[in-house]
This record gives C-alpha cells, sequence and structure tokens, in this order.
C-alpha cells in the first residue's frame, strides 16, 4: 500500500466504518511507515482537540436571553396565525 | 490504532411527542426542544459566520422558522437534522449578505489542486493541548478553523464536533455522503497541517524520536 492510498482511507479508518481486510492492509501500513502513523495520529488529536475544546460554548446570560426572545417571537407568531394562512 | 470514540447521541424517543405537541401549538413544547439544541445551533453558526452577533441572529431565525414550518417536518429524519438544515441555510445566507463579494456554497467545486496532502510530518507532544492556558488553546482553535474554507469549515463541525453521522451531514447540507467524505477529509488534514506548529514537540535534540504509543497494539 502506497502513502497515498493510505491517506485516501484515513477519515474511514479514524471512524472505524472500514471492512477487517482493509484495515489489516492499513494497520501493516502504519506499523512500517512512521510518517503515516504521525499523520494518522496527530489528525486523531486534531479532532479529540476540537471535540473537547469550549469553543464557542454559547453564555449562560446570552442563552437566556436568546431563549426569552425566540419564545416571544414564536407567542406573536402564533396570535397571527401561520405565515401564508387566510387567518 | 483504534478509531475516534463517537459522540453519543441523547435518546430523543420522546422528540417527536414534543414536535407533535408544538405542531399543536404548545410552545412550552418548542422551547424544550430550543432547550435541547439552541447550544448546538449557536456552536455552528459561529463556526460559519465567524461572527457572534450573526451566531445570535441565526439562532433566532433559525428556531423560529423551524416553528413556523412544523407542519412540513415529516419525521423522517431526526429533529436535530433537520434543525440543523435550516440553521446551516440562515447562517450561510447571513455569510452571504457579509461577504458578497464571494458566493458561497457547500456543494462548490473543492480545488483540485491537492492542497491536503501532508507537507509538514512531525510528532506532536503526548498532550499538546495542555502546553496552552483554556484562552490561548481556544484562540489557537478558533483561529485555526477560520482559515478553512466555508464548505470544509462547516462539515468538519458537523460530523466531529457535533458528532451527526456522515448520511445526517449529508442530509442537513444536501450533499452527497462521498461530497461529506472528502471534504471531511480535506477539512481534517487541513487542520492537522495548521495546528502542527502549535503542537509539535520542540526537541533539543534533533535525534531520532520514539514512535508516540508505540506498542500500543497497532500491529
Amino acid at each position: 500500500m502506497k502513502c497515498s492510498e493510505f491517506l485516501h482511507e484515513l477519515t474511514d479508518y479514524l471512524d472505524g466504518v472500514i471492512d477487517a481486510g482493509t484495515k489489516a492492509e492499513l494497520d501493516e501500513h502504519l506499523a512500517w511507515c512512521h510518517n503515516c502513523y504521525v499523520v494518522c495520529d496527530t489528525t486523531k488529536k486534531t479532532i479529540e482537540i476540537y471535540r473537547d475544546s469550549k469553543l464557542y460554548e454559547l453564555p449562560e446570560d446570552l442563552e437566556t436571553k436568546l431563549r426569552s426572545a425566540i419564545a416571544t417571537r414564536c407567542k406573536s407568531h402564533k396570535k397571527t396565525g401561520p405565515e401564508g394562512s387566510a387567518h | 490504532m483504534g478509531a475516534i470514540q463517537p459522540k453519543v447521541s441523547e435518546p430523543v424517543s420522546d422528540e417527536l411527542l414534543l414536535v407533535q405537541r408544538a405542531k399543536g401549538g404548545d410552545v412550552g413544547a418548542f422551547e424544550e426542544l430550543v432547550r435541547r439544541y439552541d447550544r448546538n445551533v449557536f456552536r455552528i453558526a459561529q463556526h460559519i459566520t465567524q461572527n457572534r452577533e450573526d451566531a445570535e441572529d441565526v439562532v433566532q431565525d433559525a428556531f423560529l422558522k423551524a416553528y413556523n414550518n412544523l407542519a412540513q417536518f415529516q419525521g423522517q429524519s431526526k429533529f436535530y437534522t433537520w434543525l440543523v438544515r435550516i440553521a446551516v441555510n440562515e447562517a450561510l445566507m447571513k455569510l452571504r449578505r457579509r461577504r458578497p463579494e464571494r458566493t458561497i456554497s457547500l456543494d462548490e467545486e473543492v480545488k483540485t489542486e491537492d492542497d491536503s496532502v501532508p507537507r509538514e510530518v512531525a510528532d506532536w507532544s503526548p498532550n499538546p493541548e495542555q502546553q496552552y492556558t483554556q484562552a490561548e488553546l481556544r484562540d489557537i482553535l478558533d483561529r485555526t478553523i477560520h482559515g478553512l474554507p466555508a464548505t470544509f469549515r462547516t462539515v468538519f463541525v458537523l460530523r466531529d464536533v457535533e458528532g451527526l453521522s456522515t448520511e445526517e451531514t449529508a442530509e442537513a447540507l444536501d450533499l452527497s455522503v462521498p461530497a461529506v467524505k472528502s471534504r471531511l477529509l480535506r477539512a481534517r488534514l487541513q487542520l492537522r497541517e495548521r495546528l502542527n506548529k502549535y503542537f509539535q514537540k520542540r526537541d533539543r535534540v534533533n535525534g531520532s524520536q520514539s514512535k508516540p504509543g508505540s506498542g500500543d497494539g497497532t500491529r
């Protein structure tokens, strides 16, 4: 297996959605290709770091404000009736 | 090397019931759906628009649009996937308004020139994120993901941050499954490449390194 072929399968490999035969080939490649091992390992870390990050957490005060605005808009919509209706 | 553990989504067994009640005019039931998903919608909106005020507007507009169009939700997909689709469209509209000079489309052809081939291969420290304070890390992650094209960013966020399946991501973005996979691969590789400079091991000696995690059963 060439490195380019390994890279092509990387996403399915990391997501664990490949058949056993392909997985064995990829594992075999990783066992001797240090560069692909590092790319695979650091890509996995990239995903985990973003997943675990608190990037763009919604602050509580803003959440309260948004919920209240949404509720108000939904209720006012309810009074006027659905868009495009004859009411 | 093991696969990434999928993010387990919360049970949604009562969700259809909430949707049914909301369809019948129960605003309280809809408010419960808002409580469940407003954080997710905000994150997605902020990632796409890259602007806090726009993201706030998107959250409001997306939920209101969902409420107004509940009758059209047939329950063939999860409510959340349906909501994400609305939110992504609202966010892209904001982005287009803000950057009218550039047409932004999720299904635009990705450049054929392969910009995702790893150029720099270096081991990272064992827990690279711990080298930075929370605020520094957030800043690094924020700046790094903002450098990606909107189409890559959006796929990465839905799939890897929000934990939607490939099929759900395809449905939410109106893309084919192969298109999602190809964008996801390139997004992941480009982010990795850009994070290298922050997270790679700083060796004093330029000698050969032992493989990280070697002996962990990779063979």
